[in-house]
């Protein structure tokens, strides 16, 4: 017995290692996870920050020097500023780690619809610490799209209403109190990337659940699904409720800038998927090239080039669009629907596929397999 | 057996399965299992597991026919110690029969709750502690037999040993014949993605990209379980077999997040080794808490009355032909096991799959046309909401809830659809529910289940 046992175990370990031979020409060394840490760091993310530094340092005086002289330039100064600011936001939303997370940014930067009766409610008592989880609503970009572009009928009105309004001293406050708290948060974020976390980030190359890819890539997939799919466009085209909610679309004050939002953050996240560079048409490590050495095929083509053509149907189908999703969901909620479907394919891939490939959890659940 | 020759003259009549064995053997085994059971409990706790799988959800899916089971809100700590305080006394045999019912009716109960949370170690640990219900545990080394001498006997019918042995050699068994099946063997799946993720462990994580690695463990895994029961049995083989027992189980520990099952195997194989070790176990036991061992050596021979006898050989019989059969109703259906999971669950089919899916309700009042979708995470912990996207029971009993909830918000007859998407050991992800078949319609039921759509392939084996 105990000879037939050792007998297997040799022929076995045999049978195997005759197969060595063959295998050692397939994936005998392994995929650079570090690299595509630093790829993801170095060239997409701080890059991304720095941009968005500068940008909100401009919505920051050009606050100030609305609260000084509200008048018509400066009025403009300060929603060109801020539109540029929310655009650019759109290409770091997504990676919502280390400070970022710890600081909530996403949550304090961007929770629409803005709450109008309790921002008027804030304003007006000239007490409130926005720091709170409870002033999430009342805060970020959302909150100046009420307060430059929906507090009054047209833009005449709303100078009007800052120059001579008795509360606005209290609005103008309010006002640079939210540019510059959001400058703040960004430069928080930005200096901990520069110092500290770039390092943490890189060398946490590990797959635990922790670990920096399988975090970076949870994150990553839930703002897909959560903000891009659902919020820009499935929230507001009714696919949770069953009717159109037309308020509850990005930019619902400035109107005409909902699309843009969103094609900004359709192409920063194909691009992240790619690895390629914030502002820039150079790709180095990304989950794109990752899949590509792990070589998993889907319906005939590579998981990568699948993938990337559901990112070119879904912004072919957002095209369409009107400027103001407003707009669109009241005259042709269809074709709403069909921009969300596409977006919804990728959901699948990104989710099930790629992330089976990389043997990374959903939303890791610290519990026990068998 | 060399202790044979210790035996009263009297019970050297028994031949067979009522030959005494030494007590110490099953004491051993029962002191271990009490404690790692408590063991686990402690550790279920400590992570904030109770309140993470059993009071934060609002829904729980049950087993067909156990619907009625669920957590008891706040009070589960209280469930989760009973059970352990059980188990505890299991360990130490202080009115052992009452105990070890205790600790099989809460630790089952516990495990039913929520079948989202079911492992094959669990169920293990269930049916061992059916079985000891009517094995004479507590007859030596035990706070009973200590207390009460006619309790104590230092030697027990050897089909009381034999059927702890018999229920980890169909474990081991019937885990080997699951892996003889062709993603395992031909394609070293999903081993194959799993070891090529531990690329971090040191030594082993290069060796690990390499594809004959892959077929190495699946091969020896196969191998390991199909024979290790022979070679524990072997009374030649089986210290080498243990030893394969420890390294198996140590690399199973460090390699995959399986809990304390390992610790479970590897304690519950001594009980393969000779009484003599068990003997010098419970002397180090008794030498460190200052116990008088020989208290219990008196030479007596446990000898059931025959009626009892009869009964308990009755219901054992019968426990181990389900235990054979069992895991072979699978064969009752058409279907693609692996797909479908009908037969999957209770029948020693461990780490044989990587599966991923996705689900997406679709909620239509006929009465206005309305329809949308449901964000499942409004209703289902992740760890539900994954065990739920790759098991069709799952997915019909969230169904039915769904209809349920809706009902209360206006929409009489709510109809309602699943897009579905699964990725089964590599392939990529394929439709899984037939999206035209509303599932309010279907009901729970044993029956094949034809709204699951086919695989298109076949994984052959056992």
């Amino acid at each position: 017995m105990k000879k037939l046992i050792i007998l297997l175990f040799v022929t076995s370990i045999f049978a195997c290692q005759s197969d060595d031979n063959m295998g050692e020409s397939g994936n005998a060394d392994n995929f650079d996870r570090q690299a595509m840490l630093a790829n993801w760091a170095d060239n997409i993310i701080i890059p991304g920050y720095e941009n968005l530094a500068t940008e909100t340092e401009v919505l920051r005086l050009a606050g100030a020097d609305f609260k000084e002289n509200p008048d018509g330039i400066n009025l403009d100064n300060l929603r060109n500023a801020w539109q540029s600011a929310y655009v650019v936001w759109q290409n770091v939303a997504m990676f919502e780690i280390g400070k970022a997370e710890e600081l909530r940014l996403q949550n304090n930067l961007n929770i629409y619809p803005t709450d109008v009766d309790s921002l008027t409610a804030n304003v007006m008592s000239e007490s409130y610490n926005l720091e709170l989880p409870s002033e999430i609503s009342k805060q970020g970009f959302p909150a100046l799209d009420y307060l430059l572009f929906g507090i009054h009928q047209d833009e005449m009105a709303i100078i009007e209403f800052y120059n001579s309004d008795s509360n606005a001293g209290k609005y103008l406050q309010y006002i640079t109190n939210l540019t510059t708290r959001i400058d703040q948060l960004v430069d928080a974020v930005l200096e901990d990337w520069t110092t500290e976390y770039r390092a943490t980030f890189v060398e946490n190359s590990g797959n635990s659940a922790l670990a920096s890819v399988d975090k970076m890539t949870n994150d990553y997939i839930f703002y897909y699904e959560k903000h891009l799919r659902a919020g820009k466009i499935g929230i507001p085209a009714g696919v949770f409720s069953g009717d159109v909610l037309r308020n509850r679309v990005e930019g619902f004050y400035k109107k005409d800038i909902s699309k843009m939002l969103f094609l900004e953050g359709l192409d920063a996240m194909q691009n992240f998927f790619n690895g390629q560079h914030f502002k820039s048409t150079t790709t180095g490590e990304g989950m794109a090239s990752y899949l590509d050495y792990l070589a998993v095929e889907k319906g005939g083509t590579n998981l990568k080039n699948y993938i990337n053509q559901q990112f070119d149907s879904a912004r072919t189908a957002a095209i369409k669009l009107n400027d103001s999703f407003a707009e669109q969901v009241e005259t042709d909620n269809v074709k709403m629907l069909e921009a969300y479907d596409q977006l919804q394919l990728n959901v699948v891939n990104l989710k099930v596929d790629m992330l089976q490939a990389f043997n990374i959890s959903v939303d890791f659940v610290d519990s026990d397999g068998d | 057996m060399k202790s044979s020759n210790r035996f009263n003259p009297d019970s050297s009549t028994s031949v067979g399965m009522t030959k005494p064995t030494e007590a110490a053997s099953l004491a051993v085994f029962r002191i271990f299992f009490g404690l790692l059971i408590f063991c686990s409990m402690v550790r279920f706790w400590a992570y904030g597991w109770i309140e993470k799988l059993y009071i934060e959800p609002t829904f729980f899916f049950s087993y067909y026919g156990f619907e009625w089971v669920k957590p008891w809100g706040e009070w589960t700590y209280l469930l989760f110690g009973i059970c352990s305080i059980s188990a505890i006394l299991v360990m130490i045999g202080w009115h052992y029969r009452m105990a070890i019912l205790t600790l099989f009716f809460s630790f089952t109960y516990i495990e039913l709750m929520d079948k989202t949370n079911y492992l094959n170690h669990y169920y293990f640990v269930s049916l061992l502690c059916f079985l000891l219900i009517f094995l004479p545990a507590n007859a030596y080394f035990s706070v009973d037999a200590y207390k009460n001498i006619k309790k104590r006997f230092q030697y027990i019918p050897q089909w009381t040993t034999w059927s702890v042995k018999l229920m980890l050699c169909i474990v081991y068994f019937y885990a080997g014949l699951a892996k003889l099946n062709s993603d395992w063997l031909m394609e070293a799946m999903p081993l194959k993605i799993w070891l090529t993720a531990k690329y971090d462990i040191p030594l082993l994580g290069d060796l690990f990209q390499q594809k004959w690695m892959h077929y190495f463990f699946s091969w020896s895994g196969a191998l390991y379980d199909l024979t290790i029961p022979f070679i524990l049995l072997h009374p030649r083989t089986r210290w080498f077999g243990f030893f394969l027992v420890v390294i198996f189980h140590w690399l199973t520990w460090v390699l995959f997040p399986i809990g304390i099952f390992p610790i479970v195997m590897v304690f519950s194989a001594v009980i393969f080794l000779d009484g003599h070790v068990h003997q010098w176990i419970l002397g180090l036991f008794a030498k460190v808490l200052r116990i008088k061992k020989e208290v219990f050596d008196n030479g007596k021979s446990l000898v059931f009355e025959s009626k009892k006898q009869q009964l308990f050989a009755s219901v054992l019989v019968v426990f181990f032909l389900l235990q054979l059969f069992l895991p072979f109703r699978h064969l009752l259906y058409k279907n693609e096991l692996f797909w479908t999971e009908q037969g999957y669950r209770f029948s020693w089919r461990v780490m044989l799959m990587e599966k991923a899916g996705y689900t997406n309700f679709k909620i239509v009042d006929p009465e206005t046309g309305k329809r949308f979708y449901v964000n499942n995470g409004n209703f289902l912990n992740p760890l539900q909401e994954k065990q739920m996207a790759t098991q069709p029971d799952f997915i019909l009993e969230y169904a039915h809830f769904l209809e349920r909830y809706y009902q209360q918000w206006d929409i009489k007859n709510p109809e309602i659809y699943v897009e579905s998407y699964v990725a089964l050991n590599g392939r990529t992800s394929r439709p899984f529910i037939d999206s035209t078949v509303d599932l309010t319609k279907i009901e729970p039921s044993f029956a094949e289940k034809s709204w699951i759509l086919p695989f298109g392939e076949e994984i052959w084996g056992f």
